[in-house]
C-alpha cells in the first residue's frame, strides 16, 4: 500500500535525506521517499502491518528531526 | 513568515542588541576592568543562549539518540570551543549568524514552495449544484458521476464533464499554457482546472474528483519530487560521508599539530572549529532540489508536465526525438492536397469525383466529398458502382466516370499518369478518356515543421517511426527535414528500431499520441506523450505530458531543462569551492569563524537565491 503523508516543520534539507535512508530501511517497507520541497513523505509499506510500520515510521522520525512532525 | 519564523527573528533581534551593546563595551575596554574573566565569558553568555537555546536543545536530544554528526550538534561543539578559548565575541556571532542564514533559507524554501504550489493552484474549491431551482456550493468531492453542475463566468472548471447547455470560452493556460482561449458549446468534453470566460455553462459530470484531470495533475506533479535526478542521489550520498569526514578531519586538526609538533592549542582547537563549521552540506542539500523543483515548476508553467527531476535531467542531454508519425506529426486526417486536372478546370474534376464517390462511405470517398464541401446533386448520379480495391463507377449526366486507382484505369483501357506520391492517388476517366488525378494524403499537423527544425537547432536528432508505407513516410519525411525515418514498422519493430537508435549517444526521446505506444514510450529514455488534454493512457504511460499537443513544447522543455542542470552545477561548484578554499584557508590559519560561517549559511543563501532564478523561466 502507498499512502502520502504530510510533515509539518520539515526545516532541515539534510535531516530529510536522513530521514528517507532510515525509513527505507525498517522492515516491512517496500519504498519511502521524503521530499524536503513537497514537505510530503510517500510511504509504500506491507498492507498488513501498515499501522504498525507507520508507527515506527513515526519514532526513527523523531530521532532524526524532533520537530518534524508527520501528520497521519 | 511562519508564527516559528517570527519567533526565531524576534530572538535574533533581542540577542542582535544585547551582543552589539557588549561589543561596544568590549572595544571601550570596559570588560577589561571586570575582576574575572568568567563575568565576560557570563555576559556573552546570555545573547548565545537566547539566540541558540534550540540549536542547544537540540543538539542535546540528537547526541543522546545516538546522531553524532547532526549539524546542531556539531555548531554547538564548534560554539563551546570558542568559548573554551576565549573567543567569546567570535563564538555570539557565529550562532547569531548562523541562526540569521537559517532563517533566511527557511524563508527562502517556504516561499518558493508557496509560488510554486500557486503556479500549481488548480484545485477548485466547490461545485454549484442545482437544487429546487437554487444553486448551492458543495464540495466537488461529494459530486456524483452524471450529477449537472452549473459554471459561472470567471469560475474555475471543478469536475471533468461534457456540456450540456450554454456556450463560452475557457481558458486552459494553467494545464496548457496556452494563452488562447478555446470555445465551448453544447457536447464540447470540458476538463477541470480550466477557468471558464463569459458564458454560464452547464456541465454533466463524467468523472468522480479523485479522476478528474485536476487531481491527476497535481499528484503527478506532486510524485515528481519523489523521482530523484542523478545529481540530487549523489549530494545525498555526497552529503553523507561529507559531514562525517571534515568532522575527522577537524579531530585530526584540533589534536595533531599540538601534540606532535608543540603547537599552541587554542591555535588548532579555532583552526578546527572552522571546519565543525563548514561541516554541514546544507546548501548542496537544498539548493539542488529546489532547481530541480524549479524547473519543474517553470515546465508545467509551459504546459509541460515533468513526471520526476531524473527526465527533466536527461532532456538537457538530448541527443535523439523519435517521432510518432500519425498523429504525432500529421492529423491523421486525409485530405485532398492535390488536384491535377489534364484538361478541365480543378474544381469541375474535383465535382466529377465527388459526384462519383457520393455513395461511397470508404474514407478515400468522405475526404473527397470533404474537399467538394457541398452536398453533391445525386440526381445527376446513375447506376453508381464500387468496385472493391479498384475504385467506383457511375454515370454521370449520362456519361460513364471512374474514379479509382492505377489498375481500375488500366483494367478500363484508360493511359494513365504513373504517380509517385506519398499519398493515395486518385485517378479520374471519363469512359477511356483521362481526365487527371486528386491526391489524398494525411496533413502535417500545425507547428510541427517549426518544432522539428527547433529540436534540431537544440542539437539533436530527429527520426520518425511509422506502421505506415515508405511512399508515405518519405513525403513526410522530406517535407519535414527529418534526420531519417523508419517506415512499414508493426509495433514490436518499433521497440527494436528505439533499442537501436539508444546505442546512439545523449538521451532517446520517444514522441507519441501514446495509445498504441505504451511499449515504446517505456523503452525509451524519456517517453513524452500528447496530453491532448487527459488522455488517461498518455499520461500514464509517458514520462513528459504535453498538456496541448504543441511539439513546439520539445524546445521549449529541453532549453528548461538545460537552465535546470546549469544552475544546479554552478551551485555544486559555487558551494564546494568555497567551502574547501575556506577550510585550506583555515588549516593554515588564515580564515576566522566569521568566513566559516559565510561558507555554510552564506554559501546556502547564495545558492538558494540561484535556484530561485529557475522560478523566473518563461
Amino acid at each position: 500500500m502507498k499512502k502520502k503523508f504530510k510533515l509539518q516543520d520539515l526545516d532541515c534539507a539534510n535531516c530529510a535525506a536522513k530521514m528517507e535512508e532510515r525509513i527505507k530501511k525498517i522492515s516491512g517497507v517496500n519504498d519511502a521517499s521524503v521530499s524536503f520541497m513537497t514537505q510530503k513523505l510517500v510511504l509504500d509499506a506491507d498492507d498488513g502491518r501498515f499501522e504498525e510500520i507507520l508507527d515506527e515510521v513515526v519514532r526513527v522520525c523523531a530521532k532524526v528531526e524532533p520537530d518534524c512532525v508527520i501528520i497521519r | 513568515m511562519s508564527g516559528k519564523q517570527k519567533k526565531t527573528l524576534y530572538r535574533i533581534i533581542t540577542a542582535g542588541v544585547i551582543y552589539i551593546l557588549l561589543l561596544v563595551l568590549h572595544f571601550a575596554g570596559a570588560l577589561e576592568k571586570l575582576p574575572y574573566k568568567a563575568i565576560e565569558c557570563l555576559l556573552f553568555l546570555v545573547p548565545y543562549i537566547i539566540v541558540g537555546y534550540d540549536v542547544i536543545a537540540r543538539a542535546v536530544k540528537n547526541i543522546s539518540h545516538g546522531e553524532v554528526f547532526d549539524e546542531n550538534f556539531l555548531m554547538l561543539i564548534a560554539t563551546v570551543a570558542a568559548f573554551a578559548i576565549g573567543e567569546y565575541t567570535e563564538a555570539v556571532a557565529v550562532m547569531l549568524l548562523y541562526q540569521v542564514g537559517e532563517l533566511f533559507q527557511s524563508y527562502a524554501v517556504g516561499k518558493s514552495r508557496k509560488s510554486i504550489s500557486d503556479m500549481m493552484d488548480i484545485v477548485p474549491e466547490y461545485a454549484n449544484i442545482e437544487e429546487d431551482g437554487e444553486l448551492v456550493q458543495v464540495d466537488p468531492d461529494d459530486v456524483e458521476i452524471d450529477s449537472v453542475i452549473v459554471i459561472k463566468p470567471g469560475e474555475r472548471v471543478p469536475l471533468d464533464g461534457v456540456v450540456t447547455e450554454g456556450e463560452s470560452m475557457l481558458d486552459t493556460a494553467a494545464l496548457t499554457g496556452e494563452s488562447v482561449p478555446r470555445r465551448v458549446a453544447p457536447g464540447d468534453s470540458i476538463v477541470s482546472g480550466c477557468i471558464n470566460g463569459s458564458g454560464i455553462l452547464k456541465v454533466r459530470v463524467i468523472r468522480a474528483f479523485e479522476d478528474s484531470t485536476v487531481t491527476r495533475i497535481l499528484e503527478l506533479v506532486e510524485n515528481a519530487a519523489s523521482k530523484k535526478a542523478k545529481t540530487e542521489n549523489f549530494i545525498t550520498r555526497f552529503a553523507k560521508y561529507y559531514t562525517p569526514v571534515v568532522t575527522i578531519l577537524a579531530l585530526l586538526l584540533a589534536v595533531i599539530p599540538p601534540l606532535a609538533a608543540g603547537g599552541d592549542w587554542g591555535d588548532w582547537i579555532k583552526r578546527a572549529c572552522i571546519f565543525l563549521v563548514i561541516s554541514c552540506p546544507c546548501a548542496l542539500v537544498i539548493s539542488v532540489p529546489l532547481g530541480f523543483f524549479g524547473g519543474i515548476g517553470a515546465a508545467s508553467r509551459a504546459g509541460v508536465l515533468v513526471k520526476g527531476s531524473n527526465y527533466l535531467e536527461e532532456m538537457a542531454k538530448l541527443g535523439t526525438v523519435v517521432f510518432d508519425k500519425t498523429g504525432t506529426l500529421t492529423n491523421g486526417v486525409f485530405k485532398v492536397t492535390e488536384i491535377v486536372p489534364k484538361s478541365m478546370r480543378s474544381d469541375e474534376l474535383l465535382e466529377l469525383a465527388a459526384l462519383c464517390e457520393a455513395y461511397s462511405n470508404h474514407p478515400i470517398a468522405l475526404s473527397i466529398q470533404e474537399a467538394y464541401g457541398r452536398s453533391p446533386q445525386t440526381d445527376r448520379v446513375r447506376n453508381a458502382e464500387e468496385l472493391s480495391g479498384k475504385g467506383v463507377a457511375a454515370d454521370i449526366d449520362g456519361q460513364l466516370i471512374f474514379a479509382g486507382n492505377g489498375r481500375l484505369m488500366a483494367d478500363s483501357g484508360v493511359a494513365f499518369d504513373q504517380v509517385s506520391s506519398g499519398g493515395t492517388v486518385v485517378h479520374v476517366a471519363r469512359k477511356d478518356e483521362y481526365l487527371g488525378y486528386i491526391v489524398i494524403s494525411d496533413t502535417v499537423k500545425d507547428g510541427v515543421m517549426e518544432a522539428v527544425s527547433a529540436v534540431r537547432a537544440a542539437g539533436a536528432k530527429c527520426v520518425m517511426l511509422t506502421g505506415d508505407r515508405k511512399e508515405a513516410a518519405e513525403s513526410v519525411s522530406e517535407k519535414l527535414g527529418l534526420d531519417g525515418y523508419h517506415a512499414e514498422l508493426l509495433p514490436g519493430d518499433k521497440v527494436a528500431e528505439v533499442e537501436k537508435l539508444l546505442r546512439d549517444d545523449g538521451t532517446l526521446a520517444f514522441v507519441g499520441d501514446g495509445i498504441n505506444d505504451a511499449p515504446v514510450l517505456a523503452r525509451a529514455d524519456v517517453g513524452i506523450a500528447m496530453g491532448s488534454m487527459g488522455s488517461d493512457a498518455a499520461i500514464e504511460a509517458a514520462d513528459i505530458v504535453i498538456m496541448d499537443d504543441d511539439l513546439n513544447k520539445i524546445p521549449v522543455t529541453v532549453n528548461i531543462a538545460r537552465k535546470t542542470v546549469k544552475i544546479v552545477r554552478e551551485n555544486i561548484v559555487f558551494a564546494l569551492g568555497v567551502k574547501f578554499a575556506v577550510m585550506l584557508l583555515g588549516a593554515l590559519g588564515h580564515a576566522d569563524l566569521w568566513l566559516a560561517v559565510f561558507a555554510d549559511v552564506g554559501v546556502s543563501v547564495i545558492a538558494i537565491l540561484n535556484s530561485l532564478r529557475m522560478l523566473k523561466t518563461r
